[in-house]
């Protein structure tokens, strides 16, 4: 005899930005999920076109207050093509750097508020706080240590200031860095006793076989540059892109997927992790293998030990570049603007985030295509639930909604970013 | 006998069209958050909280402009459940980067976006919730400061009057001791007509202010477009420079379209 159940959450708890879960089972047979997009559309690609190249990183920063920099590079790095401007290498060294910043701040939001309760049946952290305040103080101080990396660079962590085509509108002296190192040195050690945390989280056992894609870098583990790669074989230079990755609209989904070769992708922590490993220093890799995280790991829901690890990289990251950085001879190469076609990949803390830019003679931008990580997870994200439901059907319904809402987010999705690009539907069940 | 939580004002944070960065702001309190959270009873934060409890609510922040049907009914159903409104950010106050469709064919914007737009349903313009609803105190800045939005819940829970400051970026600018940019080195800043509150971070990395505050109590924007002029921008450009994420503000606004109009 079968039954059925439908399972239904209207507001997505703990993800950025609005959406809403439909899954639908017959018996034992899930019929229908769908991640449904309520958030309104912002048409930054409309807008953005009869706009000066120079307004680009300021404008695009405004799709995402929590990976403004992610943005920011994407568009500077597609655009410096255009303008066949390369920077100098202590540029590169800061960029990357603020990256950290971001990284660092992004994951902590995401593992101690939005995703740890899931773990721990919490309905948020300030809940969690009241029964374990040391660790929620350390996430915070963790996640102060981010944002502080990002407002000594930018002025400030949201929407900073100082990314520019070409550089930076005014690059610090080292000295002006140092307040950072010792803040930076204690998120580090936090970092590792968040790996250590998270590690003896319980992980529902539920794998799958999964195309990753991420950027590949042959000496660094990426942030601005490489190619993309998958583990099944893919090795393209970003110029590539859209030759292999397309938007399908799917019959009952009233948002648009992006799919590879036919198929849906994961991008993000947990695919970086598994095609860079080698390129992450000793000591991430060694901490990874006592934590038990050894490439390929194919369970979405460890993707929180995967962030704590990218945040103790980042930690590393930031303070060899503090060692190592001497400031460029001037902060920003200038160059005359040029007609022509150009884009980027970045590794944004959710996954990879690609940009096209059509700009013409005087500098304008005559077209723009932004295609932001949770674009790309959707269908993946929707193909985990579908999967996942059928090891579901003895519990609750309020359980089964419950471990549902934590495998979306596995993916930290941020709608935010994706409704200027999904297909938006109004109606709310 | 009252429980404790009971007593303490409920607060709700609401999202409309924007980036998340304003209610983000409340997370980035990191010092301060768990101070906050234990002087409210935050019953309404979809992004932070699984908890979502009916109304009525104390206070109600709001992010985001108002640019769907349902949205536009959404605020007035918000407006009915809480006593004090309080808009933050950009677009809240503004209408956001989102308003330059205001000048704009929506469908057109549709098409250029969106492989099927059918079933796109936008408003023709991006609005301020100040347009929808009464709103008890606005908050500007994109982002807006996170010291600034502690100073409204902070006055606003001791009943007093938030101590914002209306002047120009260009006092917190001379008390920052930066040297003035257009004076200087000729590059165009919108310090003179923009609110302060972001503590002169643009001038600071050297570069003029973009606005992103929105415009001060009695901004002179005709004179500032006058000496942009004087520096060498296009009538194209000083238009741009007001229209960007205060574009709908009404003063940016005008001083947008006069250029325009040139």
């Amino acid at each position: 005899m079968s039954r059925t159940r439908s399972i239904k959450v209207g507001t997505l708890a703990r993800v950025e930005g609005e959406g809403a879960l439909h899954v639908r089972v017959a018996g034992d047979r899930v019929t229908d999920v769908k991640l449904e997009i309520y958030e309104p559309p912002r048409f930054f690609e409309a807008f953005l076109r009869g706009r000066s190249y120079r307004e680009v990183p300021d404008i695009t920063a405004r799709i995402c207050g929590i990976c403004p920099v992610a943005y920011q590079m994407s568009s500077v790095h597609a655009l410096e093509k255009i303008l066949g401007i390369t920077v100098h290498p202590s540029v590169r060294m800061l960029r990357r750097l603020i990256y950290c910043g971001e990284w660092i701040e992004s994951h902590a939001l995401h593992v101690y508020m939005l995703h740890a309760p899931d773990f721990l049946n919490y309905p948020d952290v300030l809940t969690l706080a009241r029964d374990h305040p040391d660790r929620v103080k350390k996430a915070l101080e963790l996640k102060k240590a981010g944002n502080d990396l990002m407002t000594l660079l930018g002025g400030r962590e949201i929407h900073p200031v100082s990314v520019c085509v070409g550089g930076f509108h005014r690059t610090p002296s080292p000295s002006a860095l140092l307040p950072i190192r010792d803040p930076l040195r204690r998120a580090r050690d936090l970092a590792v006793e968040t790996v250590e945390w998270v590690r003896t989280l319980e992980f529902p056992d539920f794998e799958q076989d999964y195309d990753f894609v991420a950027l590949s870098h042959p000496e660094e583990y990426p942030f601005n540059e490489g190619r993309l790669v998958s583990n099944r074989g893919l090795d393209i230079a970003v110029e590539e892109y859209e030759e292999h990755f397309h938007e399908k609209q799917v019959p009952h989904s009233n948002s648009l997927h992006s799919v590879h070769k036919g198929r849906a992708y994961h991008v993000g922590p947990l695919a970086r992790f598994n095609l860079n490993f080698e390129r992450l220093p000793e000591s991430v890799k060694t901490l990874a293998r006592d934590s038990g995280m050894t490439p390929p790991c194919r369970n979405p829901f460890k993707s929180i030990t995967v962030r704590a690890l990218e945040t103790v990289f980042a930690c590393e990251e930031a303070l060899r570049i503090l060692e190592e950085y001497e400031p460029p001879p001037k902060p920003r190469v200038d160059a005359e603007p040029r007609a022509g076609t150009g884009c980027a990949c970045t590794e944004a803390p959710r996954g990879t985030l690609y940009h096209r830019y059509e700009i013409s003679a005087d500098g304008s931008v005559v077209s723009a295509k932004i295609v932001p990580p949770t674009s790309q997870n959707l269908k993946r994200i929707e193909e985990d639930v579908r999967q996942l439901v059928p090891q579901l059907l003895n519990l609750s319904d309020e359980e089964m909604t419950r471990r549902c809402e934590q495998s979306v987010r596995n993916y930290d999705p941020c709608i935010s970013c994706a409704t200027h690009f999904l297909k938006v539907t109004l109606e709310r069940t | 006998m009252k429980s404790k939580a009971s007593s303490r004002p409920r607060v709700a944070v609401f999202k409309f069209a924007s980036c998340d960065g304003c209610q983000l702001s409340l997370l980035d309190a990191e010092e301060h958050l768990l101070a906050v959270a234990g002087a409210v009873d935050i019953v309404y934060f979809p992004e932070a909280t699984s908890i979502m409890k009916d109304g009525p609510y104390d206070i109600a922040l709001v992010e985001g402009s108002v640019t769907t049907h349902e949205d536009a009914e959404r605020i007035h159903r918000i407006r009915r459940q809480c006593r004090l409104l309080i808009t933050i950010g950009a677009c809240a106050v503004a209408g956001g980067i989102q308003a330059l469709r205001n000048w704009q064919d929506v469908g057109e914007m549709t098409r250029a976006v969106y492989p099927t737009p059918g079933h796109i349903s936008a408003l023709k313009m991006s609005t301020p919730i100040g347009y929808h609803v009464p709103v008890d105190f606005e908050l500007k800045g994109c982002p807006i400061s996170k010291g600034q939005l502690l100073e409204v819940l902070c006055a606003t829970l001791a009943g007093r009057k938030p101590s914002i400051p209306t002047y120009s970026v260009c006092l917190e600018c001379k008390r920052r001791g930066n040297v003035c940019l257009m004076v200087a080195e000729g590059v165009s800043c919108l310090g003179p007509v923009t609110q302060a509150g972001c503590g002169a971070i643009c001038p600071a990395f050297g570069r003029g202010c973009y606005g992103c505050f929105g415009p001060m109590e009695t901004p002179n924007t005709a004179s500032l477009s006058e000496r942009f002029r004087l520096l060498g921008q296009t009538d194209a450009e000083v238009t741009r420079a007001f229209r960007t994420f205060n574009a709908w503000a009404w003063q940016f606004r005008k001083a947008g379209e006069e250029a325009e109009r040139t």
